[in-house]
């Protein structure tokens, strides 16, 4: 382990592309993501790798596939209504099985909303976004080392599965600073072979192709299975989720990203008061953390989903408690953010309102 | 030679002549879909020689997005990434700025490179990609069925255009490639066609020089404009397809150089 | 030790700046520390604040809604933060800056004329390091020595001339407080 370096969150999140042997960037302007493809067009192009500050979104997205095509680290970065531009690209970067990361530090919409922090592309993160069946793997950092962190982790899950990774953040923590460490890492070690794959040339005769596209109906749905199977394999493996005094918890909160930092601080604050809350926080979004909320589900009485939307994760914790027990939502939407005193009020409230005879355990 | 192709040609004498024709290492040895008459099969060929002629197999990678010319993968032996609808020169972008040391070119169509991928292609031409673009310009949307291209003449009758296209109402041919000379980072762009033997050997001519300009690492974009034909969506036999490109097409895309290097 | 403190003023007052030296003088004394500013489009002349935590402890919220100490630097922020002020917490405002004084009695106020001191120190932009100095005397979370490491840090090399300027104004600042406690009887 390095030094700490008191840096912002899209600062981090740059250098670790970089220290994670990132060959090629491409990207353009959007607040509040801008520092990242600052940071990159001053440091990338003499650490080993090339940056190209692109004419759109689209532009970066379709740049991105081309470089991971031919088998190199490649990122793009960009805010709410640019990964809305994106999705096409994306759609064909999953189909052809192309891995790389991507990175949307949400901002507030919909439209084009406001340049404050948000959740709100959450479904479009985890549900597709894009046209066709596809999943990203989904990751949602809470803290400047966790913005360096996952960026590793992300490049490495990409390869691993041949998956593009999307590290889901906001603005608030691209924007703020915190000590990061950046820890050792081996770029020769975690390097995969994509010699069958990548289109570098055809040196052997035979040609490797790139594509999503597959005329053949029954050609379709066979790499739609075989989609489909990589996918089950990561709900399987990839999973990861922080848990905060759940052990004697009688209600969970379930939060994610910023929310989920927020929310920690409800729950010292409940527990200051003898009220026995706990935190979930779902650190993979797909793959979703689904056991854990299941079994939550049969240990606590109530569970709190925190979000800066309109209730979007939501959906996946009611559907995986499946109506055991209840589950309140408190979010903030348009760019604000939930303090710790409204939550703590929520849960209150929560506990007055908590009648155990209503409530039929099965 | 390879067998299969000679398959069904017996010829006594074949053992005791010289091969003056045969097809290129690079083209795959499986029948092309396109339609009887069309150009894109010539240009396949032309690109294939220029490549084997080159010796650049294992270090080219051929970018076709979507247009009729999607499929060129399945006849071109070298590596090759579909493209989506407008954004081949964005991919090469990314895969030439990764590795400068590959060869890069983009094939695309009408619609692709002048209307829907108009802001990429005149972007990555601006910022002097070391690539070589393919431009077929055959004016009209062949894939998707004969809708109008942005290339399609005054009065010319598509499927999106019905009474032939009116200016007031829907433009004027796009002359892209005399904008793209515009800029500095184009740094040799033409114009030809493969109606008959002697402009297929003009267009393979400025093919091998794109490329070579390309391998010398020269300063931008080389840009192959062939004028081409789509005897079905034009519903022309390919000879009628042929003619209307010399009696009217020509007129208005005017073949040869439009930007040559500067000497240095 | 958690300190939970907001600076709050106009764009180009330094607000951000003096967060940021507070908060890299907290990670010299090996302390978790969060830096949140207020971003948006808003630019010189414009409100600007950030939250700066210092914490023993890792922080979990970089989100809070009460402060252990406010430093407030124009009047729409007394307006605004007055009340988030945790009870037995501390306010200090630039004197030249604020119209209304404050009102509340539970917490300990006091009024810096750190503008003045920075026009006798012929630098206006150190301002808001007489500020800082101010909150090092009232609070005791940082020693001056660790601030001096930081503007190491938060200063671009060129401006490391300044160096003795700002610890001067520092200094200022921190007598400047002992002054305002005395004349109101608290420290
Ligand atoms: C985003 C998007 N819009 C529309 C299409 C449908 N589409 C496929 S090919 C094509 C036209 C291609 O025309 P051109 O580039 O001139 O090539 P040609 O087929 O004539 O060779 C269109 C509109 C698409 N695939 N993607």
């Amino acid at each position: 382990m390095s030094q700490k370096h008191l840096m912002k969150g899209n600062e981090a999140l740059a250098e670790a592309a970089i220290r994670a042997g990132m060959k090629g960037y491409f990207g353009y302007p959007i607040t509040p993501q801008s520092e990242l493809l600052e940071y990159l067009s001053v440091h990338l192009n003499n650490r080993g790798g090339s940056f190209v500050q692109a004419e759109s979104e689209i532009a970066a997205i379709n740049m991105v596939y081309g470089a991971a095509g031919i088998g190199e680290r490649a990122m793009t970065s960009t805010s709410s209504p640019g990964f809305s531009l994106m999705q096409e690209c994306i759609s064909y970067i999953a189909c052809a099985e192309l891995p790389c990361l991507l990175v949307n530090i949400v901002r507030g919409g919909p439209g084009l909303g406001t340049i404050q922090p948000s959740q709100g592309d959450y479904f479009q993160a985890v549900k597709g976004g894009g046209h066709g069946d596809y999943k990203l793997i989904v990751l949602a950092p809470n803290s400047v080392q966790e913005m360096a962190d996952f960026v590793y982790l992300g490049f490495d899950l990409a390869d691993k599965y041949r998956n593009p990774v999307l590290i889901l953040s906001d603005g608030a923590l691209g924007q703020m600073m915190e000590a990061v460490k950046f820890p050792d890492y081996d770029i020769e070690a975690h390097k995969v072979d994509k010699s069958e794959w990548a289109t570098t040339g055809n040196a052997t005769g035979t040609h490797k192709v790139i594509t999503s596209l597959y005329i053949k109906t029954e050609k379709m749905e066979e790499v739609n299975l075989k989609l489909q199977a990589k996918y089950r394999e990561i709900q399987e493996k990839e999973v990861r989720y922080e848990t905060v005094e759940t052990e004697d918890a009688d209600l969970v909160i379930v939060a994610f990203g910023l929310s989920a930092r927020v929310a920690h601080k409800a729950v010292d604050i409940c527990r200051e008061q003898g009220m026995k809350v706990g935190l979930l926080r779902p650190k993979t979004l797909f793959p979703f953390p689904k056991d854990q909320i299941k079994s939550l589900a049969e240990q606590v009485d109530q569970m709190l989903v925190v979000e800066m939307n309109a209730g979007q994760m939501l959906e996946d914790v009611q559907l995986n408690v499946s109506g055991k027990i209840p589950v309140e939502f408190y979010g903030r939407m348009g760019g604000l953010i939930p303090t710790p005193d409204e939550i703590v009020n929520k849960i209150k409230s929560m506990y007055e309102q908590y009648n155990p005879m209503e409530v039929t355990h099965v | 030679m390879s067998d299969t192709f000679n398959e069904g040609i017996t010829c006594e004498f074949l053992d005791d002549c010289d091969i003056v024709w045969d097809r290129p290492d690079s083209l795959l040895d499986t029948r092309l879909h396109y339609c009887p008459g069309c150009g894109h099969s010539v240009v396949h060929r032309l690109l294939m020689e220029v490549v084997d002629e080159l010796g650049i197999r294992d270090r080219t990678i051929g970018i076709a997005p979507v247009g009729c010319s999607v499929f060129a993968y399945n006849y071109l032996n070298i590596d090759m990434q579909q493209a989506a609808h407008g954004r081949a020169t964005a991919v090469a972008t990314g895969i030439k700025r990764v590795r400068p040391d590959r060869i890069v070119f983009t094939y695309q169509g009408d619609g692709d490179l002048a209307a829907i991928g108009t802001g990429e292609t005149i972007h990555t031409v601006n910022r002097g990609e070391n690539i070589v673009i393919i431009f077929i310009n055959n004016g009209i949307y062949g894939m998707t069925g004969g809708q109008m291209a942005p290339t399609t003449l005054p009065g010319v009758k598509t499927s999106t255009t019905t009474s032939g296209r009116d200016v007031s109402i829907h433009g004027h041919p796009l002359k892209i490639a005399e904008m793209l000379a515009l800029l500095p980072g184009a740094y040799y762009v033409t114009r030809t066609s493969v109606i008959s033997a002697n402009h297929v050997r003009k267009t393979k001519k400025a093919l091998l020089k794109a490329f070579k300009y390309q391998m010398e690492g020269k300063g931008g974009v080389s840009f192959v404009e062939v004028v081409s034909n789509c005897p079905a969506g034009w519903k022309m036999t390919p000879v009628d397809s042929n003619k209307w490109l010399e009696t009217n097409v020509f007129d208005n895309f005017p073949l040869g150089d439009i930007k040559l290097p500067v000497k240095d | 030790m958690n300190e939970e403190i907001i600076i709050a003023g106009f764009g180009g007052q330094g607000v951000l700046s003096m967060g940021m030296t507070l908060a890299y003088s907290g990670m010299v004394e090996d302390k978790e520390v969060v830096w949140m500013p207020s971003y948006g489009p808003e630019m010189r002349g414009g409100t600007a604040n950030c939250t700066v935590i210092l914490s023993d402890k890792k922080v979990s919220s970089p989100i809070i809604n009460q402060f252990d100490t406010a430093i407030i630097l124009n009047q729409p922020s007394m307006d605004k933060f007055e009340s988030a002020v945790k009870p037995g917490g501390v306010l200090m405002y630039e004197t030249n800056n604020i119209i209304n004084q404050p009102t509340r009695t539970d917490i300990s106020i006091f009024s810096i004329p750190a503008n003045m001191e920075s026009v006798k120190l012929q630098n206006k932009k150190i301002m808001n390091m007489v500020m800082l100095g101010a909150f090092l005397s009232a609070r005791h979370v940082i020693p001056l020595k660790s601030i001096i490491e930081a503007l190491k840090k938060v200063l671009p090399e060129r401006h490391h001339h300044l160096i003795p300027l700002n610890e001067q104004a520092l200094t200022r600042g921190m007598e400047l407080h002992k002054v305002a406690a005395n004349s109101e009887g608290r420290s």
